[in-house]
């Protein structure tokens, strides 16, 4: 099955929800709804569950016309943040619900829920009542009775968000092994750029009801087309710097001036915004061109096996995203490095001009 | 001030225990030093709220002694052990001003107006309170509500440690980094004992000089940030910290190391004498999907491992391979070229970890002959 929106709005109170939003899913395709809270991912999951009804424009599935059918009628599953479960019903019959509710038979619920309880690694729990699970295997239930029932699409909002790191982990990588197997359109709502990432497949990024950008996952987080997509798709925050283009050099906050190279060369003269992911900064120089700032460190943020690094000085606050431990006190003074070659370089209003490249043996 | 020692600790929940499985702590002693910073991280479960509890009062132990700078305080209720507590859900007095929460405990102990003045002012100073000190509590925002229950428990003199439950649970995820900014510039300027509980492994080590990650009822390891990611000393620590956790494959030893299937793993000869005064134990390896290294074409050095599927998370990208039937993750930078179909892989002997019953297993130095 495939899923269209055709400029899809909905007004609610003379409030816009949703602003005109055009997408297309392919059969069988995980896709990730990427917003802060408030952007319109759960206001668009419920238009194409057909709980709300667009105020203009079509939902078409497999090409036809579903605008105006019910919920009830669309073979629909959604699976909250919360872990719905019947808690007076064992995990089997909870599994079971949706099956019951179509009148299957015995003997076929009992090889279904079999199945996907195995899928879902929970076969081993099917005779115990949801109070009795731990978060990661009430989610699990909750997660089999949507996949149970075979439905054509499957809605998912920020389903992980109470579970703690180490469970999301597994989950994140099943659930894109679950979907690789089925035919069903998987659509996910997250406000973490981070997962958009670890489930792949496509990412839409919403902003205040529109749609900013839609497309690979890989291909979004790597192009984002305006300024407010690699603002919206970065975890840490990518780091933005206005900066002017003038003769041979580039000035940043009108003090901090740096030489053209040929990474640079083909920006035409102007006002533009820089970006540059926190990852891409480093505390030792990569190239003999890096972009060389003295900055004294706010707070290092250590994360296990990475470190994020809070740095300021009077022209920039940046953040560094690095691999591995480094332990830093508070205010200390030390240097860091911008390749310029990972540079973004946005138009002053906002539109992509260039994206990073990869410096592969260029004579230095 | 304080130094918090516990000594053959142990609680359980149950009045006969019967066995380990019955205690929710299981017997330790540890000391969290005058002046410290530290961080107690583990899953639900792990025992740590107990272990929080039993430290403030608010739980007495059934085995061991808790001792507040060499004094046994096992008998003491909470409100006389002189500990501020700073919950995941602020605690504040909604009805009075951010001045007057500040002073509440102040003129609990009958300090006078001047003193209590001067007091609030310094802390207020800190938290950067200042523009709030007549606002309304009921008025502030999550964080400002935050650090007002902190500078609760600063405004005291007599505070001999704070302790911290997940204090950030209800604060915006962009405003986080402040706090814990704020958090660690009060723990250099204050010579207060902290110890903050969490099930984050971000926040524990941002904070911490030093960590103790519990589970199972116990202390598995208690280091800084660097040696629970390079030295986990038990398998737990290798899987919890590190995202994703440390790579952990079962092996038997043979005569010159360790070995799994057909692929045989050299181990030094410190390491082999450790493991042949262990015959029995179950043994593991370890190596984080951070330290593998991954060379660009064969190599007579080298494994041969099947690419399974490749993980690209922006920044860098995580590898799942399989080398003789054993899945592995391996993370590569964004500029590291990424292997098609085979990769050709070495695990460097200094990241490589040796784990018996799940303990890391420490190189013998050689012994000296008479």
């Amino acid at each position: 099955m495939s899923l269209t929106l055709e400029h899809v709005t909905r007004v609610v109170d003379q409030q816009v929800h949703i602003d005109d939003a055009c997408l297309s899913f392919a059969p069988g395709s995980f896709n990730v709804l990427l917003g802060r809270t408030l952007s319109g991912k759960t206001s668009l999951m419920r238009l194409m569950a057909g709980l709300d009804k667009p105020s203009s424009g079509r939902i078409l599935m497999n090409g036809a016309d579903m605008t105006q059918v019910s919920v009830r009628q669309r073979n629909v599953s959604m699976v909250y943040q919360q872990f719905i479960n019947y808690p007076t019903l064992t995990v089997f019959e909870n599994i079971a619900s949706p099956l019951r509710q179509a009148k299957m038979s015995q003997a076929e619920i009992l090889e279904k829920v079999h199945a996907t309880a195995k899928m879902l690694r929970i076969e081993g729990l099917l005779k115990r009542y949801p109070l009795e699970l731990s978060g990661g295997q009430q989610q699990r239930t909750a997660m089999a009775r949507a996949l149970v029932k075979d439905a054509s699409l499957i809605l998912f909002d920020e389903p992980l968000v109470n579970l703690d790191y180490k469970l999301r982990e597994e989950l994140r990588q099943e659930m894109r092994e679950l979907f690789q197997a089925r035919h069903t359109i998987a659509i996910y709502a997250t406000t973490e750029p981070n997962e958009a990432l670890a489930l792949g497949g496509t990412t839409t990024v919403l902003h205040e009801g529109r749609v900013i950008q839609s497309g690979k996952t890989a291909e979004v987080y790597h192009r984002p087309q305006q300024v407010l997509a690699a603002e919206l798709f970065s975890e840490p925050a990518i780091n933005l710097m206005s900066g002017r283009v003038s003769g041979t050099e580039v000035s940043f906050a009108d003090t901090v001036h740096f030489p053209l190279n040929p990474d640079l060369q083909d920006i035409a003269e102007g006002e533009y915004r820089f970006g540059v992911r926190p990852s891409h900064i480093g505390l030792v120089p990569s190239n003999d061109d890096d972009l060389e700032l003295a900055v004294t460190v706010e707070l290092a943020e250590i994360s296990g096996s990475e470190t994020f690094l809070h740095v300021s000085n009077d022209q920039f606050v940046l953040i560094l995203h690095l691999p591995g431990v480094h332990e830093y006190a508070v205010d200390t003074s030390i240097l860091i490095y911008i390749p310029t070659h990972k540079l973004f370089v946005f138009s002053a209003d906002g539109q992509l001009i260039q994206a990073p490249s990869r410096r592969l043996g260029r004579v230095a | 001030m304080a130094e918090i020692r516990l000594r053959n600790l142990a609680h359980s929940y149950s009045r006969s225990p019967s066995g380990p499985a019955d205690y929710a702590i299981r017997e330790m002693d540890h000391v969290w030093e005058q002046g410290g910073a530290y961080a107690l991280l583990g899953p639900s479960g792990c025992g740590k709220s107990t272990l929080l509890n039993i430290i403030s009062g608010l739980l007495s132990p059934s085995h061991g002694e808790v001792q507040f700078d060499g004094k046994v305080v096992n008998a003491l209720p909470p409100e006389q052990r002189n500990i501020a507590q700073v919950f995941q859900f602020p605690v504040v007095y909604d009805t009075m001003t951010v001045f007057d929460n500040l002073a509440f405990p102040l003129r609990n102990q009958g300090m006078n107006k001047t003193k209590i003045l001067a007091k609030v002012n310094e802390i207020a100073e800190v938290l950067e309170l200042h523009p709030l000190l007549h606002k309304r509590a009921s008025n502030l925002t999550a964080d400002e509500k935050q650090k007002v229950s902190m500078g609760r428990g600063l405004v005291r003199d007599d505070v001999s440690a704070i302790l911290f439950d997940e204090p950030l649970t209800v604060i915006d995820p962009h405003l986080k980094w402040k706090l814990r900014r704020k958090l660690k510039q009060i723990h250099e300027q204050f010579n207060i004992t902290m110890v903050y509980v969490t099930h984050d492994q971000l926040e524990a080590s941002t904070f911490a000089d030093k960590i103790a990650v519990m589970y199972g009822g116990q202390i598995v390891q208690f280091g800084t940030p660097r040696e629970l990611f390079e030295r986990p000393s038990h398998t737990f620590v290798g899987y919890f910290i590190g995202s994703p956790g440390m790579n952990l494959i079962e092996v038997l030893p043979y005569g010159g190391g360790v070995r799994f299937n057909e692929t045989m793993l050299p181990l030094s000869p410190a390491l082999n004498r450790r493991v042949a005064e262990m015959p029995g134990a179950k043994l593991k390896v370890g190596i984080r999907p951070e330290f593998i290294h991954v060379w660009d074409g064969p190599n007579e050095d080298a494994f041969c491992a099947d690419v399974v599927h490749v993980e690209d998370l922006g920044t860098y990208k995580i590898l799942t391979l399989k080398l003789d039937g054993q899945l592995l993750k391996v993370r590569l930078q964004e500029d590291q070229p990424v292997p098609q179909r085979q990769a050709y892989l070495s695990f460097p002997a200094q990241w490589l970890m040796l784990y018996a019953d799940d303990i890391l297993v420490e190189p013998k130095p050689m012994e000296v002959q008479p």
